[in-house]
C-alpha cells in the first residue's frame, strides 16, 4: 500500500496540470469564438 | 509641439500603430469558412490594416491598424457582404466576465469531481479502515475548497430568493452541496464508512454546465441586441447661422432649428420650417402612402423625410416627445408580462417544499424509530442528495439553450428569458401590415418598352432615394442604358441625357405631369406613370399558409389598400386602427382568454407589442418595437415563422418530458434513501444517469422540421 504515498501525489499533480492548461486557455480568449475557430481549420492559409 | 528632426514626425505615426484603434463590424451574413478566409484575404490588402479577425459565433469583424472605416467598408461591400460599423461604446467591453467566471468554476468543478471520483472508486471497491479515511480526507481537502469557489453562483442565487422569502431551484441545490459536503466532512472526521464529496461536487460540475451554457446562448442574443442598437443613429444636424452641427439628439432645446437630409428620421417633435415637405409615416401610424406637408406642419419624432432636405423648428424634446410618450404607454403595458412565472420557478415552487419536507419526516422518523440522530440525519440528507436536484435544474435550460441557439442560427433572436414559454402558449396570431407583413414596391406597367425601361434603371441606379432603389430592384436584370450628365435635384428627380434627348426620373409635379407618384419622361413624350403598391415580404405568404393558428391584420392603414392586401393573403383586416385601439384591441381578446402573439415593426405597434402575450419585431423595426418585443427576426424572410411556433411547443413539451424523467427517478430512488440503504454509489449513479437522460433528451429540439 505504500505505493499509494507516490501515487496519489502524481495524479493530484497531473490534473492539476491538466487544470492550469485549461485557465490559461481561458486566459487566452481561446473560447470566445467556437464556430469560427471549427471553421478555419478548412483554410488554407 | 515642433517636430525638430524628420525621425521625430514619424514618431507619432509608430505610437498610433502600436495602440492601433480597434474598429468594430457587424458582418450578418459570414457564414462560413470561405466567408472568413474570403474577408481576412482581402482585408490583408487595404492599406494600414495590421490584423483583421472574424468572430463566426458573433458575426462581427475586428480590425486593427490606423485605417479609414470607410475604406473598409467599401471594401467588404465589393466582397459581396452586408456590412454596418458598430460603436465599441455602445457595444462597451466585449469580452464576457461572467461567462467567464463561469467557464473557469465549471473546470474547476470538474478537476476536482474527476479526482475526487478516482479516489471514491477505491472506497467503492472494498478500501476500508484507515485507507478508506486515508481517501476520504484526501478527498475533503479537494472538495471543500472547491465547493466554496464553484458553488458560489448558487449561493448567491438561493441567498437572494430566500431574503425576498421565495423559493427557487437553487435553494434546494445549494442546501444539497452544502449539507452533503458538511455531513461527509463529519463522518470523515468520525471515521465513518459513507462520504458524499464526489456527489457534492457532480451536482456542482453538472448545473455548473447547465448554468454556463445558458449564458453562453444569452450572451450571443443580447451582443446581437446590443448591435442593433448600436446602429441607430442618436445625432440629429442643428443649424447655428451658416453652419450645421451634428450634436447628439439628447443635448437638443426646444426652439433649435434642425435641418433634416433626405431619407433621415425626425429626431424631436417640431414644425416645419421649409416651404413643403413629403414624410412617412408609416413607423408611427402604418398608413403606407407618403405624406405631403406644407410650411407650419407639425412633425412628430420618428417621421423619415422622404423628399428635399428640410428644415424645421423643435417644440419638444427629450422626454416630452410623443416618441417617449409612447415608449411610457410601454413601460405600463409591459409590467404585466413580468408577472409571468417560469416553468422551473414553478416546478421549483412544488418541488423544493415537498423535498425538503420529505427529508425532514425522514429525519423525524428515523430518529423516533431508533433513537440514532447521526443515522438519521445521514438518511436525510442522502434523500435530499438523490432526489435530483439535478436532473430538474437542468431541465429547462437544457431546452431553451438548445432552442435558442438554433433559432438564433435560422435569424431568430430570442430576447427575453421567459418568451419561448409564452410563444409555445399561443393561441391566435396579429400581425402588423405596413413594413411586417409587406414591404414597398414599385410595380413596372407592362406595356412599358425595353428601351424606356434600360433608360429609368440608368437613372434610378444613380440615385440612394429609397423609391429609386426599389424600382431599381423591381427592374430586376434589365441592362442599363447609356445616360449621360446625370444630375439629381433633390426631393424631386434625376435628370440625364440620352441619345440626344433630355430624359428625367421623378415626381409628377417636377416632370410637369398630372400623377403626383413617381414617373419618367423621356424627351417631349409623355410621362409615364410607375404605381407604388406593397408586395408581401419574402416568405410572408407561404408562411400565412402553413399556420394552424387563427392569424388577422390589424393596421393603422387606410381601408383600401389594408383590404387590397389582405386579400392576397387570405386573412381578416381591420383598418385605420391608431396606436391606443391596438392596445385596446389586444387587451379585449385576452380578456377572452385569447393569448395573442403580435408581430410588428411601428411606433404604433409597441404598447401592443408589450402588452401581448409573447411578441415579435423584424430587424428593421424601430429601436422602441424592438426592445417592447420578445423576439426579433433578423432575416428578411418571414417563411419560418411556423417552424418557430414549432420549436416553442415543442421546448416546452421537452421540459415538461425532462421533469417527467426526473420524477420517475426520484420514485425509484425516494424510496431506496428514505429505507437507509442509499450508497454514495447509488446516488453518484441515480445522479448521472437522471443528468445525462435530460441533456439527451433535450437535444431532440435540434431534428424537428
Amino acid at each position: 500500500m505504500n505505493v499509494l504515498v507516490v501515487l496519489i501525489p502524481v495524479s493530484l499533480l497531473l490534473g492539476c496540470i491538466g487544470l492550469l492548461a485549461f485557465i490559461w486557455t481561458v486566459q487566452s480568449d481561446q473560447y470566445d469564438d467556437d464556430q469560427g475557430n471549427a471553421s478555419r481549420i478548412l483554410l488554407d492559409d | 509641439m515642433a517636430a525638430v528632426c524628420p525621425a521625430c514626425v514619424a514618431m507619432p505615426d509608430i505610437e498610433d500603430i502600436d495602440t492601433g484603434p480597434s474598429l468594430q463590424f457587424s458582418v450578418p451574413t459570414i457564414h462560413c469558412a470561405a466567408c472568413i478566409g474570403k474577408i481576412e484575404r482581402g482585408l490583408r490588402g487595404v492599406a494600414g490594416v495590421q490584423s483583421a479577425r472574424v468572430n463566426m459565433s458573433l458575426k462581427r469583424l475586428t480590425v486593427k491598424g490606423p485605417v479609414d472605416p470607410a475604406k473598409i467598408e467599401s471594401k467588404l461591400t465589393d466582397l459581396g457582404f452586408e456590412v454596418y460599423p458598430l460603436d465599441l461604446e455602445a457595444l462597451n467591453s466585449a469580452r464576457d466576465m461572467i461567462g467567464r467566471s463561469l467557464l473557469m468554476r465549471m473546470a474547476v468543478a470538474g478537476f476536482a469531481m474527476m479526482n475526487v471520483m478516482l479516489l471514491s472508486v477505491a472506497v467503492w471497491s472494498g478500501a476500508t479502515d484507515a485507507t478508506r479515511d486515508l481517501f476520504h480526507l484526501i478527498s475533503a481537502a479537494i472538495a471543500l475548497p472547491v465547493v466554496g469557489y464553484s458553488g458560489q453562483p448558487f449561493f448567491q442565487n438561493a441567498w437572494a430568493a430566500l431574503r425576498v422569502r421565495r423559493l427557487n431551484m437553487d435553494v434546494p441545490i445549494s442546501l444539497a452541496i452544502l449539507l452533503a459536503a458538511g455531513m461527509s466532512l463529519f463522518e470523515t472526521l468520525n471515521g465513518g464508512s459513507h462520504a458524499y464529496f464526489d456527489a457534492a461536487l457532480s451536482l456542482t460540475f453538472f448545473l455548473l454546465i447547465g448554468r454556463y451554457m445558458d449564458h453562453r446562448t444569452r450572451s450571443a442574443a443580447r451582443s446581437a441586441a446590443k448591435e442593433l442598437t448600436a446602429l441607430e443613429v442618436f445625432n440629429a444636424q442643428r443649424v447655428v447661422g451658416r453652419d450645421i452641427q451634428t450634436v447628439p439628439v439628447a443635448d437638443l432645446c426646444v426652439g433649435d432649428i434642425l435641418s433634416v437630409p433626405t431619407g433621415a428620421r425626425v429626431a424631436v417633435d417640431g414644425v416645419l420650417l421649409s416651404p413643403a415637405a413629403l414624410m412617412d409615416r408609416s413607423f408611427l401610424t402604418g398608413e403606407s402612402a407618403t405624406m405631403d406637408v406644407v410650411q407650419n406642419a407639425q412633425l412628430q419624432a420618428g417621421e423619415i423625410n422622404v423628399g428635399a432636405a428640410l428644415t424645421m423648428q423643435a417644440t419638444a424634446v427629450g422626454e416630452d416627445t410623443s416618441l417617449r410618450r409612447m415608449a411610457q404607454m410601454v413601460e405600463t403595458a409591459e409590467n404585466g408580462r413580468n408577472s409571468y412565472t417560469a416553468l422551473a420557478d414553478r416546478a421549483a415552487q412544488i418541488y423544493a417544499p415537498a423535498v425538503h419536507l420529505l427529508a425532514l419526516l425522514a429525519f423525524v422518523g428515523w430518529a423516533l424509530a431508533t433513537g440514532d440522530v447521526r443515522h438519521a440525519l445521514n438518511v436525510a440528507i442522502a434523500v435530499l442528495i438523490i432526489t435530483c436536484p439535478c436532473a430538474l435544474g437542468l431541465a429547462v435550460p437544457a431546452v431553451s439553450t438548445a432552442a435558442i441557439s438554433r433559432l438564433f442560427a435560422m435569424g431568430y433572436l430570442v430576447k427575453h428569458a421567459t418568451a419561448l414559454e409564452r410563444l409555445a402558449e399561443v393561441t391566435r396570431i396579429v400581425f402588423d401590415k405596413t413594413g411586417t407583413l409587406s414591404e414597398p414596391c414599385i410595380d413596372v406597367p407592362t406595356e412599358m418598352n425595353p428601351e424606356a425601361r434600360a433608360v429609368a434603371k440608368a437613372l434610378a441606379q444613380t440615385s440612394n432615394h429609397p423609391m429609386s432603389r426599389l424600382l431599381v430592384a423591381a427592374l430586376g436584370d434589365t441592362k442599363a442604358a447609356i445616360v449621360e450628365g446625370i444630375t439629381e435635384t433633390a426631393g424631386q428627380g434625376v435628370s440625364g441625357k440620352w441619345q440626344g434627348q433630355t430624359v428625367r426620373l421623378g415626381r409628377g409635379v417636377w416632370l410637369g405631369a398630372s400623377f403626383v407618384g413617381l414617373g419618367l419622361k423621356i424627351g417631349t413624350a409623355d410621362a409615364q406613370t410607375f404605381d407604388a403598391t406593397e408586395a408581401p415580404r419574402k416568405g410572408a405568404t407561404a408562411a400565412v399558409e402553413m399556420l394552424t393558428l387563427p392569424a388577422e391584420i390589424v393596421t393603422g392603414d387606410a381601408e383600401r389598400p389594408a383590404q387590397a392586401f389582405a386579400a392576397s393573403l387570405g386573412l381578416p383586416v381591420t383598418a385605420n386602427v391608431r396606436a391606443d385601439e391596438k392596445l385596446q384591441r389586444l387587451q379585449a381578446m385576452s380578456e377572452q382568454s385569447d393569448k395573442v402573439l403580435m408581430v410588428g415593426d411601428g411606433l404604433n405597434d409597441t404598447a401592443a407589442l408589450a402588452a401581448a402575450h409573447a411578441s415579435m419585431a423584424p430587424a428593421s423595426a424601430l429601436d422602441a418595437s424592438r426592445s417592447a418585443s420578445d423576439i426579433v427576426i433578423l432575416t428578411e424572410s418571414f417563411a419560418e415563422l411556423p417552424l418557430v411556433l414549432k420549436i416553442a411547443k415543442l421546448g416546452s413539451r421537452l421540459s415538461k418530458q425532462n421533469f417527467a424523467i426526473a420524477a420517475v427517478y426520484n420514485c425509484i430512488a425516494i424510496p431506496i434513501a428514505l429505507a437507509g440503504l442509499a450508497t454514495p454509489l447509488a446516488a453518484a449513479l441515480a445522479m448521472s444517469a437522471s443528468s445525462i437522460t435530460v441533456l439527451l433528451n433535450s437535444q431532440r429540439i435540434r431534428y424537428v422540421s
